[in-house]
């Protein structure tokens, strides 16, 4: 299992960076001018005279009691706006899903269908709309987007959190490259299954075009799609970033560009360690769910 | 290479010639501020309009080519050397040295990437050798796994064993046996790279932690002007469609490659 490794480099990573910033927060607490004993007393009394290891020891029961230090500039605990703001990002990421894998899976199952039946002209743009839609930056879409239907047509508030038409906006943006990426991996996954004999077998002994379709063809490519689905999770994390900035979601994307504009580095750290949780996680339920789909794996695990 | 693939890599070229040369092309001064002729709308003079200090948008945005272009294509080649080397000698050596390598690996790849290139810029000083060192941090573990693979598939070959029989040393079968086999693969690797690398080097623009202002960069220009989205959309719209044609080109090339390299192995390259 790789979660606990993982999680122990991030907290280094994050250890390290907050050790390599100048200055001292003894010397900044107490002023230039107070005593050698009474710095000493108080660098005892907040670890720093430990070491390096030592004061990593220190750090990580902190982290362990959820304590992810205190943001320089609100002075409030940074998990408990982490968790504030958590199940917003999670509404945005499972909104842009609810958008992307329907869309992203019909895209792609159109475009190798169509490709077979002499139906390039489809199958070029499908083709050319996924490509783009991994070509376009998420800020700039989201932008431009945001310019067309909300300040020139008016359809959509431009920017707020919580409510469903606050939601559009941000879940459209941030699905493009998801469907992009489905689409992607819906083609090649079909294209390999049409080739298959069984597809020839299900077609030789009269089943109707559908039922093939549907029976033999999307079953089969379920499992590759799940995969990429929780393979992705990441982008959603990272577009995240971007998209929730510029609409004003109150999420933990915008939380991480205001550290990062700030400089406020507790902010910064609390959000790569949660970002990296939250992938880790998806990762592992993706595992999961793979083997209830896939009876192959399932056997395998059996056998064992 | 497919028509498609020619045309992609054309428009690249003559995208990154322009940009390179916009040194000594009759271009106006992308520095200069001209604060009586801020935010004008596209005309004959300024093709793309003026930003927000009078600057031209045309110049400024053949400029930025330059550093966006460039900060991609040489991460991409920095990630390629690094996951090569790597995984060169990972797979060939195999043991506890393959095995550390790729631990490091899946720990770098079970991060959300762009986080990762994030923490980087922050602890480094912004600029684009900082943007270079994130993108590459992150990007040369998918090289160093492919290159591993195709490695362990041609290490035990014939040839392998011939070249050992007659006494070659491991560096020299390395280097003169399997390295060249896994050139090819590695080049249609960096193709398929690029274009995200182009869009990660945008967004840490985006998000200031690219090279710093005046310098035009792509990322930067969208950040620096999306409050006037409304009023003077161009100052927006040219640079995002310059990282856009920019990415499309990069991808159709590396899907391309990625095309005649399956046509010609028989084998599919990357399912995922």
């Amino acid at each position: 299992m790789l979660l606990v490794p993982l999680l122990l480099g991030i907290t280094l990573f994050a250890f390290f960076l907050l050790k390599a910033l100048p200055g001292d927060p003894v010397l900044g607490l107490v002023g230039e001018r107070a005593s050698p004993e009474i710095i000493e007393s108080i660098r005892r009394e907040m670890g720093t005279d430990k070491g390096f290891i030592g004061q990593y020891i220190g750090y990580l029961k902190l982290l362990l009691q959820g304590d992810l230090g205190r943001s320089y500039y609100t002075n409030r605990d940074v998990l408990a706006d982490i968790v504030m703001k958590f199940p917003n990002t999670m509404i945005l990421a499972f909104a842009a899903m609810a958008i992307a894998v329907p869309l992203g899976i019909a895209m792609g199952f159109l475009s190798a269908l169509s490709a077979g039946k002499g139906g390039r002209v489809v199958e070029r743009l499908v083709d050319t709309l996924s490509i783009s839609g991994l070509s376009i930056p998420v800020f700039w879409s989201a932008i431009i987007i945001m310019m067309i239907f909300s300040l020139k047509l008016k359809l959509f508030p431009p920017s707020g959190t919580g409510e469903i038409r606050f939601l559009v906006l941000p879940a459209l943006v941030l699905s493009i490259p998801a469907v992009a990426t489905l689409a992607r991996v819906t083609k090649t996954t079909v294209v390999e299954i049409l080739r298959m004999p069984y597809i020839t077998t299900a077609r030789a002994k009269g089943l109707p075009g559908i039922r093939v379709n549907v029976y033999h063809v999307l079953r089969n490519a379920v499992i590759p799609i799940v995969t990429i689905i929780g393979l992705d999770f990441g982008s959603y994390l990272n577009g995240a970033v971007v998209t929730e900035t510029i609409f004003g979601w109150d999420g933990i994307g915008r939380f991480t560009m205001e550290g990062i504009i700030k400089r406020d580095y507790p902010v910064i750290m609390g959000c790569i360690i949660t970002g990296t949780l939250i992938f880790v996680v998806v990762n592992m339920v993706t595992d999961i769910v793979y083997q209830y789909l896939d009876p192959r794996v399932r056997l395998h695990v059996k056998e064992r | 290479m497919s028509k498609r693939g020619r045309m992609a890599l054309a428009v690249i070229v003559v995208l990154f010639v322009l940009s390179l040369l916009s040194p000594i092309l009759p271009l106006r001064d992308p520095y200069r501020i001209d604060l009586d002729a801020i935010r004008r709308p596209p005309s004959l003079e300024h093709p793309f309009g003026t930003d927000n200090k009078g600057r031209d948008v045309f110049a400024r945005v053949i400029h930025g080519g330059k550093i966006s272009i460039g900060v991609a294509v040489v991460a991409a080649f920095v990630s390629a050397f690094i996951g090569f080397t790597v995984g060169l000698v990972s797979g060939y050596y195999g043991g506890v040295l393959d095995s550390v390598a790729m631990t490091v690996v899946d720990f770098f790849l079970s991060f959300p990437s762009l986080l990762l290139a994030i923490a980087i810029s922050v602890v480094l000083p912004p600029g684009i050798y900082t943007v270079m060192i994130a993108i590459a941090a992150v990007g040369w573990t998918s090289f160093a796994r492919l290159i591993r693979g195709h490695v362990l598939t041609i290490k035990d070959m014939p040839f392998v064993e011939a070249a050992r029989a007659v006494g070659c040393s491991d560096l020299r079968i390395l280097l003169l046996h399997i390295a060249p086999l896994c050139m090819p693969l590695a080049l249609v690797m960096t193709g398929i790279k690029l274009g995200g690398f182009i869009l990660t080097e945008a967004t840490l623009s985006f998000l200031g932690l690219g090279a710093q202002p005046p310098t035009p960069t792509w990322g930067y220009m969208v950040s620096a002007n999306r409050a006037y989205i409304l009023s003077a959309p161009w100052m927006v719209l040219y640079p995002g469609l310059a990282i856009s044609i920019t990415a499309f080109c990069f991808n159709m090339l590396g899907e391309a490659l990625r095309e005649r390299h399956e046509f010609k192995t028989e084998g599919s390259l990357l399912n995922k």
